[in-house]
């Protein structure tokens, strides 16, 4: 039997999002993988159901479009019963190359905002009652270290996802009697083609694996203790080979 | 509508409801804000709600004539088709009574939907003509792709302007089943849900698929509500059962969770047993409640469907003082109106 909750992934068509997928799904979550493009989704489904997960599903929406939210909400609970694990992944860096904050547009920092902090306040909402009336859930928040450090060239991004962090951190003080934790995770620099539209000319031997940090992230998950429900966390302090399955 | 009674005329929260409170135990009724809600509940009291969500389940489509129609969706889901109505071209502006006849279509006739696509009449309802089964040619998660990508949610001739999705949903509705939405969980947004929870007060969810309220068929309509859908979880069961054994107070929030509650009991010889269901459970004067012992709804009309599901909770000379205090103080009907509060009896009360 499996008593895995479901899990909806956003941004799940490659990088971080795609690997987080695919360890969920190898678990024994049943998964909703959420992306605005449909084709690379189906790869992803494909490629879930070549290694025995059962339960892998694609839906289409852009967490950029108010509207959007619901409906990817009622389809993946449609195909679940019940999101019980929810990870906002998907973000939007904003025009490239990253321009300066002198030098970006309001309506670019505000599409910017739009997918990366309303797009996630949004999908919460719309599934808060399958996770706030008693039968609890995860909900998790893909930060950077952009949240905290000031690069230059990072402004729209940066700003988005610092107030990503304290989203995460009022709905954790919000949520915390009905069993709901929240959490926020700076994954660390991986190698995503993020990453490379981010720093084209980064060297990518020294960037992680974005498989890697996603077993991590699991690790962190099943540590009730060492990551409360409120905290900002550090990918890279969970081990990842703790968390290899047979 | 005729009488006293006004439609509220758009969307409105719970700061601005107000709350017709009928006590049978006491015999009394009074008025306060919604807000008092919580204030009026007390510790152990178990509070049902329906979770569904409200889908955008109105769609323009094409016939084979040319013709346009709008398309209400009447029941989602199900193994072999849904449930559809079809209403003649205009918009919600006018009343659905007042509408165009639709085009009368058979079996195997082809309704081409907005997205290129086009679905076939599997079935023609003996209780209507206008209420076909139809097959959407895709599987229910794309069915709610298309109605997302291209539907509304079914508007309100009473009401001055569009109504857009978020203005359907009730706080934590997450299941998509509703056609209508469950508007009896207004006054519970999550302030409030935090509020019963901090009084004691304890909360288990059902599904109900809330269904059309009119379809502009006389005769359709006086059928309604058409049989529904719902899903009845087994910790909500025990909750109820729990609630029961200890004598504590069972209030439904909205005659939805009236019917699937009742109607779950009345098929499976008094008691509740989880999993999803149909019920057909028309509510009607003499009806003696056995699962909940009282009910949160909005403000109805006597004479009213909805005022007769009220009914079965509350003296009839009790809540009919309540209702013409109401009247003469302008309290709003329909949708997104005041509210009905009949304060839950005792267990060892009901009888």
């Amino acid at each position: 039997m499996n008593d895995r909750p479901a899990a909806l992934v956003t941004g799940a068509s490659r990088g971080l999002g795609q690997a987080l997928a695919l360890r969920l799904a190898e678990r024994g979550h049943p998964v909703v993988l959420v992306a605005r493009a449909d084709e690379p989704l189906q790869d992803v489904v494909t490629r879930i159901r070549a290694r025995g997960g059962r339960l892998a599903h694609a839906v289409v929406g852009d967490l950029g479009r108010p509207d959007d939210a619901r409906s990817i909400a009622a389809q993946a609970t449609a195909l679940v019963g019940r999101v019980g694990l929810l990870v906002h992944n998907a973000s939007s860096l904003g025009p490239l190359p990253m321009p300066a904050l002198a030098d970006t547009r309001p309506e670019d920092l505000l599409a910017v905002l739009e997918v990366n902090l309303l797009g996630p306040f949004r999908l919460t909402r719309a599934l808060l009652g399958g996770l706030a009336l008693g039968q609890g859930g995860t909900i998790v928040h893909i930060s950077s270290d952009a949240a905290v450090e000031a690069y230059p060239g990072w402004g729209a991004y940066a700003v988005s996802k610092a107030a990503l962090d304290h989203l995460s951190r009022v709905w954790a003080a919000e949520l915390g009697e009905s069993g709901v934790r929240v959490l926020s995770v700076d994954p660390g620099e991986m190698d995503t083609r993020m990453h490379a539209d981010a720093v084209p000319d980064a060297d990518r031997w020294a960037l992680a694996d974005p498989d890697v940090v996603a077993r991590r992230i699991l690790a962190l998950l099943e540590d009730s203790v060492g990551a409360p429900s409120g905290a900002r966390l550090i990918a890279a302090q969970w081990s990842a080979d703790g968390e290899v399955t047979a | 509508m005729s009488g006293p009674w006004t439609a509220a005329d758009g969307p409105r929260g719970v700061a601005q409801q107000r709350l017709l409170v009928v006590d049978p135990t006491a015999e009394m009724a009074f008025e306060t804000r919604a807000r008092a809600l919580p204030e009026l509940l007390r510790a152990r009291d178990l509070v049902v709600v329906n979770d569904a969500a409200t889908l955008p389940a109105s769609l323009r489509v094409c016939t084979g004539s040319g013709r346009m129609h709008e398309l209400r969706v009447a029941t989602p889901g199900g193994p072999t088709g849904w449930w559809v109505v079809l209403l003649g071209e205009g918009d919600w502006r006018t009343p659905t009574e007042r509408r165009p006849l639709p085009e009368m279509l058979d079996v195997d006739d082809a309704i081409a939907l907005p997205d290129g696509t086009h679905a076939h009449v599997l079935e023609r309802s003996p209780r209507s003509p206008r209420l076909l089964r139809i097959d959407w040619g895709r599987d229910d998660a794309r069915v709610l792709a298309l109605l997302f990508g291209h539907g509304r949610p079914i508007q309100y001739s009473y009401l001055k302007g569009d109504l857009r999705i978020e203005d359907v949903q009730t706080a934590f509705g997450v299941r998509p089943w509703a056609v209508e939405m469950p508007s009896a969980s207004r006054p519970l947004d999550w302030a409030a849900l935090r509020a019963l929870r901090g009084r004691g007060v304890e909360l288990a969810t059902l599904t109900h698929a809330a269904g059309l309220s009119a379809t502009g068929d006389d005769a359709l309509d006086a059928q309604l509500p058409l049989p529904e859908r719902y899903d009845l979880p087994a910790r909500t069961v025990a909750a109820i059962e729990r609630a029961h054994a200890g004598g504590a107070r069972v209030l439904a929030v909205g005659t939805t969770v009236v019917r699937a509650l009742e109607g779950n009991a009345a098929t499976h010889g008094g008691r509740l047993r989880s999993g999803e269901g149909t019920t057909a459970l028309v509510i009607g004067p003499g009806f003696v409640p056995r699962i909940a012992s009282g009910l949160l709804s909005g403000v109805h009309e006597p004479g009213t469907s909805h005022h007769a599901v009220v009914r079965a909770f509350a003296p009839a000379a009790l809540l009919e003082a309540a209702h013409q205090h109401a009247a003469l103080r302008g309290f709003l009907v329909h949708e997104f109106g005041d509210a009905t509060l009949v304060l839950p009896r005792e267990r060892a009360r009901l009888g």
